[in-house]
């Protein structure tokens, strides 16, 4: 075992403070009150190699380890959770997907755009009656002659108003099957936006899809293979959110510590207050726990293999941990915590989306409980 | 013993859960987006006398008592935090200082208005540098001839920047601090010197305001001390503890409303072949709340009753907000998980709820500050004092 960050990894980490601290959090705040997506953000994240930060180089990647690719979502997670999230969909649900999955021809006709945010990747699974249940989808694929015909409504399209690609699930003749589907592709239309608690910067929408025409050679992996690709992705994804909570946990932390060292009641600074040690010092513990899972999951899936039992782990510790902590880092700041004008509203309206997307928190439990009980012979149905 | 309501009290919840119903619930939504104080709503309640629904009729008020202030702010807890935050600033501590302290004259001259809602009442206590350290206020008032003139600046004022009349704490003896230091007095918001400041910016009760008040070179008849010079923080503290039960029950409707939605959510929402209620997480959870919520509600309207017949119930009120907000804030937090990505949401009163119950745990003396209290209380009893 070896716990040391490589020189590499090291350097990436002082790369990403650098970006993050120049050119997100400064613009953080208005990123959530506008609830604009953070375009001028992600050309200059494009610029820096991020939105193909784990992609090879061939690809125009910057070819990232997959801990240093952690440490880039904890890192803008901790100025801006919207950009890290955002970031996140179009690496990890869009373009690592078309690298894991894609044919030749799919990975050199896409992946170098979206690595230079020439194409910002769009995740298109959930629908109205398909949350949790993902794959009970009424979204058809319907293959005529040497193309796919697709109709259905998505919903919490993740990217959906800033995408150029979108990454469509539909029950097909053998299954569910994912596509490709460019944003100009007739009977493509981007819909409704979620006006979300937190996350505001980021666009969840709706999708229509209208005898939506792609070729066959648009689908991605074999004929009913879209339930791996699904499941494939949201591993993936899951690590990343993990990373998101782990950002914004330990970010909070820091400027509840920083509040509890200015600010002085009862003749003192809060923080010689015993409950706010507590608060602090439990809430340190549970960001370094997390902390290790996260850096542990991320290191895992990049030895290949099944990491969907660690990636569950992983992000329904996040969510908890990011949820408990913003809410007594909150707590810490006292009213202050409780207007818009601090970071810490936003941070605390922010975390609260990791319980709930990627897979809600109970979904992923008994994902884990599958695992647990499948080495005693039982099988278990969500 | 007896824990059924008087026949007066039970219709006093039937009227107050029509109007809430009928009359806040449809605003609940726009004043949150638009960020309004809902002035047509305070009229109507004041017209039907529930602005003073816990001050004796000789006063202008409804003479319900703690209980039936308390069965108003559970019901419009219900469907409107900020509604309910708007109307426990103006009964249960603005109004509420000059019923407990004031004399004769003051409270005809100031209660009376205020119970029948033709005023609106805030109580003006906090400082950038004086939160929970309440007694570190720095707002002076320097007596002159018959007058006292009031200079300094006052943060987090609920109903702070409408208020027609405002009950206001300053130094009046900075050698002797909180006790024997400090006096309240009421004040007239068009006295010269007063000002509104800057209105804040909250995540949530975005249909109430909060705003800075400004006192500069206020001047204020002596007539209009509340209470003796010098007892003004004892006298803040025990209003403040009124309003805590009061607060307590505003949380008790928002976690009821909590679980009302959480329970219709998971009967209508099929995930897996199967309504959500016959998944064993969504029950622990529905299960959880609903026990909680139960004991809350026993807790709230004891400490009602203590009020009501003249017991003592500093340590209850206490317990009341402590309990009422974190029981709220788990109830809506575990309601927001059940309804999903919907619950996070602005289209779904669970996603307003969860940012409006969190001030809760905050506002009317933070929770670590009840833990305070209690605990204080508990070691004196045991001959431990204890310093917060």
């Amino acid at each position: 075992m070896d716990f040391a960050f490589s020189e590499e990894q090291q350097m990436f980490r002082a790369m990403f403070r650098d970006f993050s601290a120049k050119e997100v959090a400064p613009r953080a705040e208005e990123i959530d009150h506008e609830e604009r997506p953070p375009l001028d953000v992600l050309r200059k994240a494009a610029n820096q190699g991020f939105l193909g930060a784990t992609l090879p180089e061939e690809y125009f990647g910057a070819e990232l380890d997959g801990v240093s690719y952690a440490m880039l979502i904890e890192t803008l997670a901790g100025d801006c959770m919207s950009t890290a999230v955002t970031l996140a969909t179009h690496v990890s649900l869009v373009a690592m997907t078309i690298l894991e999955h894609g044919s030749e021809a799919q990975k050199e006709d896409w992946l170098p755009l979206l690595a230079a945010g020439e194409a910002i990747g769009a995740f298109a699974l959930t629908e109205p009656d398909a949350g949790s249940d993902a794959m009970a989808l009424q979204t058809r694929a319907t293959p005529e002659d040497d193309e796919v015909i697709l109709d259905g409504v998505k919903t919490w399209v993740a990217n959906g108003d800033i995408a150029g690609l979108f990454l469509v699930f539909a029950q097909g003749p053998e299954g569910v099957e994912a596509f490709l589907v460019p944003k100009d592709t007739p009977g493509l239309t981007v819909g409704y936006r979620e006006p979300t608690l937190g996350l505001r910067g980021m666009t969840f929408n709706t999708l229509y899809l209208e005898g939506c025409r792609v070729p066959q050679a648009n689908r991605l992996g074999g004929p009913g293979d879209g339930c791996e690709v699904a499941q494939r992705a949201q591993d993936r994804m899951a690590i990343a959110l993990a990373a998101a909570g782990l950002g914004v946990a330990e970010a909070s932390v820091d400027v509840a510590a920083q509040f509890a060292s200015e600010r002085v009641q009862f003749g003192v600074p809060i923080a010689k207050k015993q409950a706010i040690q507590d608060y602090v010092a439990g809430s340190l513990i549970e960001v370094e726990a997390l902390r290790y899972l996260v850096y542990h999951a991320a290191w895992l899936a990049d030895q290949g293999g099944d990491f969907s039992f660690d990636a569950s782990i992983v992000k329904a510790f996040a969510a908890r941990v990011a949820r408990t902590v913003t809410n007594r880092m909150l707590q810490v700041l006292g009213g202050y915590g409780y207007m818009e004008d601090y970071p810490m509203a936003r941070k605390y309206r922010d975390a609260r989306a990791l319980g709930i997307i990627g897979g809600p928190t109970e979904l992923h439990h008994v994902r884990v409980a599958q695992r647990i009980f499948a080495e005693r012979d039982l099988e278990i149905a969500p | 013993m007896d824990f059924t309501f008087s026949p007066e009290h039970v219709a006093l919840r039937r009227m107050v859960r029509e109007f809430a119903e009928n009359e806040v619930a449809p605003l609940a939504m726009e004043i949150d987006r638009e960020g309004r104080v809902p002035f047509e709503t305070l009229r109507k309640l004041a017209k039907i006398g529930l602005l003073g629904v816990c001050f004796p009729q000789e006063y202008g008020g409804m003479g319900a008592g703690e209980t039936g202030y308390c069965i108003l702010m559970e019901e419009l807890g219900r469907v409107c935090t900020s509604t309910a935050t708007n109307v426990g600033a103006h009964i249960g501590i603005g109004a509420m200082a000059i019923y407990l302290d004031g004399t004769e004259e003051q409270k005809r001259k100031y209660l009376t208005p205020l119970a029948r809602g033709e005023k609106i009442a805030a109580f003006v206590l906090t400082e950038a540098n004086a939160g929970s350290d309440a007694a570190a206020i720095r707002t002076r008032a320097v007596r002159e001839g018959d007058s006292w003139i009031l200079d300094g600046t006052k943060t987090f004022n609920t109903n702070g920047s409408f208020a027609d009349i405002v009950t206001v704490l300053a130094v009046t003896d900075p050698a002797l601090g909180a006790r024997g230091g400090i006096t309240a007095f009421i004040v007239e918001s068009d006295t010269p010197g007063f000002k509104v400041g800057t209105h804040e910016n909250k995540m949530g009760i975005r249909g109430s305001s909060t705003a800075e008040l400004i006192f500069e070179e206020v001047r204020v008849p002596h007539e209009n001390v509340l209470g003796k010079v010098g007892e003004g923080f004892v006298s803040f503290m025990k209003t403040l503890d009124m309003g805590r039960l009061t607060l307590g029950a505003a949380c008790l409707g928002g976690a009821q409303a909590a679980l009302e939605a959480a329970i219709y959510w998971a009967k209508t929402r099929k995930q897996f072949g199967v309504e959500l209620a016959h998944k064993q997480s969504v029950q622990w959870m529905i299960a959880n709340m609903a026990t909680e919520i139960e004991a809350l509600r026993s807790l709230i309207y004891r400490a009602a009753w203590l009020v009501d017949t003249g017991r003592p119930f500093t340590q209850l009120a206490a317990m009341c907000k402590l309990y009422g907000s974190e029981v709220a804030s788990r109830a809506i937090d575990m309601a927001l998980q059940i309804h999903g990505g919907l619950g996070y949401t602005r289209d779904y009163p669970v996603e307003r709820a969860f940012r409006d119950a969190r001030i809760a745990e905050i506002f009317e003396g933070t929770n670590e500050i009840q833990r305070i209290v209690i605990a204080s209380r508990i070691f004196r009893e045991h001959g431990v004092r204890i310093r917060p």
